[in-house]
């Protein structure tokens, strides 16, 4: 078999929706765009960095284009709290502070900025982090989808955690908080139409709360992974790959939604690739595994956490196995692209 | 849930497999006919669960994969006409043409849009009467009683700014050419179930009896697949070749004979080319002479494209089941889901994405570290 580069054939030249899903094509455009240009980073990329001189300190920003503005469960406004929060917290951190950038399209009705932001202040609130700073842009009809967001949020450590990507071990369990698929099927059914809306709802929410739960485990929590873009093959694919581990997961384990399981085979998705924005991934030491899960299910947010797998000791680094429900394996690989454009 | 969970129960799934090999004293051969029964058995790892020796052999029941080279060609030079929405199920964006694929056209400006059905292609070209609504009809029996009623729907309204660039295709002329191939390894078919429940099963009757081939028509879920290989392994251990029904909770014999009407109504069988396979005789459809108006291939004069297929890529031995994937040099390497080569490789019907997304290298990939 030949180990040649693969040859391309595609066009190249042209930045394509799949760039942005959060998946393979994402990883490209990153390594051979962004990061030579400002430099590499120290470690893998997370969802979070640790200001350089200040590691008791986490920042992180994330950009929202969803469409719809609103959607069963949530906003735009609300997601973009949520998200920054969330990103903050897999680094272990209680958020500090929140800057928000809007830039609107001319043209958008007044009464759904007021809205979106009613929304995204009722958020930050609920959260407890005061919104700081902030820019608002305008631009012209057709220069952008009517409301995009930026929020940059900066975060303090709970020490003693201190979970990273790369700090899954051979042996650790995969615990997962709640439901997956969710946000991804909603906000897709509420913009096509196609029905499912009126069953679901996004699982958008804030998961700084479940991880302060899991503080007192410290050390013992290896990793933690929100699975936003790329559902949880993304997530499970990334720590693998960062934490050079093979990790296995069952099917029967991860909970999925009947609503969304339905969704999927009509649109011939798989769960596992679908978005969500209010569950966790955690690696912890198996022997704290069943405090975990306790600590998590004392709180809203985790009432539905389970086990569904572990970090294996004898598969290649980077694999992600799934057992399915008659007993084979097959691999879960990173999805590839655009599946489900502009869900956050 | 109700018509779902009780199709994937782990238990009944190993009974199954249990009872499986009691029954099969040979290596018997045995191909699903559908991507999406495909699909199912890949990412399950049903086939490698089979008894010794058995063997699925995976057919050409992938409509993104069967559509030629050239459909794909007028489709782009189609989609990059100002003053058109090119509409497509979400699949067909990715299926690379001589030049280009559907996302790209996009990426560079034209009007492409995924749809969930052909009705919202007609929704649309009733919405915006200035442009052209173009949709990509493709698939087997089972998607055409829809694109029919958008047509007779269109009709219905008037629409002049509606069309169809129309590439049907007929599963049992297929199976027929499949197994007028002399080095054809078939023993029996798993038919689709989806194509069965629009057609019924009267048209296998024949085939069954000409060539003694069992052919049981077959659902989608785990457990419809291990009982329609069991169903399919007892007639071929007891020497019988009937068509039997697996997936009777959605097929009857005679079908649903109010879609069959429609599709009637607006197409009219014709030769076919197959990707992969070549021009099959009376393996299509086409847009009835009374519907000719809504063909986009006249409305918009897309002769004279000469498309050309990769040299390297074996689609065509894939989508008869003398090959697998993993066969193929290019799998894996030079053909991924992100450069695919080919169409297998595109859909997630496909056998060599099915394949690749359940992880699969070859033998000889696979003892090396």
């Amino acid at each position: 078999m030949s180990i040649e580069c693969p040859a391309p054939r595609h066009e190249e030249e042209v930045v394509l929706l799949g760039h942005g899903a959060g998946g393979r094509l994402t990883e490209e455009l990153l390594d051979s765009v962004v990061l030579p240009a400002v430099g590499e980073t120290e470690g893998p990329l997370e969802d979070a960095a640790l200001l350089p001189g200040r590691p008791d300190l986490v920042m992180s920003t994330d950009s929202f284009v969803v469409s719809p503005l609103f959607f069963p469960g949530g906003d735009i406004g609300s997601l973009s709290v949520h998200g920054t929060v969330n990103d903050l917290a897999m680094r272990g951190a209680w958020p500090l502070a929140l800057s928000v950038s809007l830039i609107v399209e001319e043209g958008l009705p007044l009464s759904e900025l007021r809205a979106v932001m009613a929304s995204l202040g009722k958020a930050a609130q609920e959260v407890g982090v005061p919104v700081i700073t902030g820019d608002t842009k305008v631009v012209g009809r057709g220069a952008a989808d009517r409301l995009f967001i930026n929020t940059t949020g900066v975060g303090r450590r709970q020490a003693p955690l201190c979970p990273s990507a790369a700090n899954a071990r051979p042996g650790d369990a995969v615990l997962l908080s709640g439901p997956i698929g969710l946000h991804g099927t909603t906000v897709l059914s509420t913009r096509e139409g196609l029905g499912f809306e009126s069953t679901i709802a996004s699982d958008s929410r804030p998961l700084h709360r479940l991880v302060h739960a899991l503080a007192p485990l410290g050390a013992a929590v290896h990793v933690l992974r929100d699975p936003t873009r790329g559902g949880l093959a993304a997530s499970l694919n990334e720590i693998a790959r960062d934490s050079s581990v093979a990790v296995e997961i069952e099917e029967s384990a991860v909970p999925v939604p009947e609503a969304v399981a339905s969704a999927c085979d009509l649109l011939g998705l798989d769960p596992l690739v679908v978005a969500n924005e209010g569950c966790l991934v955690a690696f912890v030491d198996p022997e704290t595994a069943e405090h975990a899960l306790t600590a998590m299910r004392s709180i809203p947010e985790g009432t539905q956490a389970v086990r569904i797998g572990e970090v294996v000791s004898d598969g290649p680094p980077g694999r992600v196995t799934l057992r399915t429900l008659v007993g084979a394996r097959r691999i879960v690989d990173m999805p590839l692209g655009e599946q489900l454009p502009r869900i956050c | 849930m109700r018509y779902l969970d009780e199709y994937r129960d782990p238990l009944l799934a190993r009974q199954l497999l249990d009872e499986l090999r009691r029954t099969a004293t040979r290596p018997w051969r045995i191909m699903e006919v559908c991507g999406g029964q495909t699909h199912t058995l890949v990412r399950q790892g049903i086939d490698e669960l089979l008894p010794a020796g058995m063997r699925m052999i995976h057919g050409p029941g992938c409509p993104v994969c069967v559509t030629p080279l050239e459909t794909l060609d007028r489709a782009m030079a189609v989609a990059a006409r100002p003053g058109v929405i090119f509409t497509s199920f979400g699949d067909m964006l990715r299926v690379p043409g001589t030049d280009t694929d559907l996302l790209s056209l996009r990426a560079r400006g034209a009007d492409v849009r995924v749809v969930y059905a052909p009705m919202d292609a007609v929704r649309l070209a009733a919405a915006h009467p200035d442009r052209e609504v173009v949709f990509l009809a493709v698939g087997f029996e089972t998607t055409a009683p829809a694109n029919a009623m958008a047509v007779l729907h269109a009709a219905r309204l008037g629409l002049t700014n509606f069309s169809l660039l129309v590439s049907h295709v007929l599963v049992p002329p297929a199976m027929t050419a499949l197994l007028d191939d002399p080095d054809c390894e078939v023993q029996a078919f798993l038919a689709a179930g989806h194509v069965c429940a629009v057609m019924g099963w009267r048209e296998y009757e024949p085939i069954a009896a000409r060539y003694q081939v069992p052919i049981v028509v077959t659902g989608f879920e785990p457990l419809d697949l291990l009982e329609g290989v069991l169903m399919a392994v007892r007639q071929l251990e007891s020497g019988r070749f009937e068509v039997e029904n697996q997936y009777v909770r959605a097929v009857r014999r005679a079908g649903n004979t109010a879609a069959q009407e429609a599709v009637r109504t607006v197409f009219r069988v014709a030769d076919r080319a197959w990707r992969g396979i070549g021009a099959l005789p009376d393996s299509g459809l086409e847009l009835a002479e009374e519907y000719a108006e809504f063909d986009a291939a006249r409305r918009f004069d897309v002769s004279g494209l000469c498309p050309v297929e990769d040299p390297e890529c074996i689609a065509g031995a894939i989508l008869t089941g003398a090959k697998v994937p993993t066969d193929c040099p290019a799998y894996g390497t030079r053909c991924t889901p992100r450069h695919p080569l080919g169409a297998p490789m595109v859909s997630s019907e496909g056998t060599c994405a099915a394949f690749h997304a359940a992880g699969r290298v070859a033998a000889s990939v696979r003892s090396t570290p």
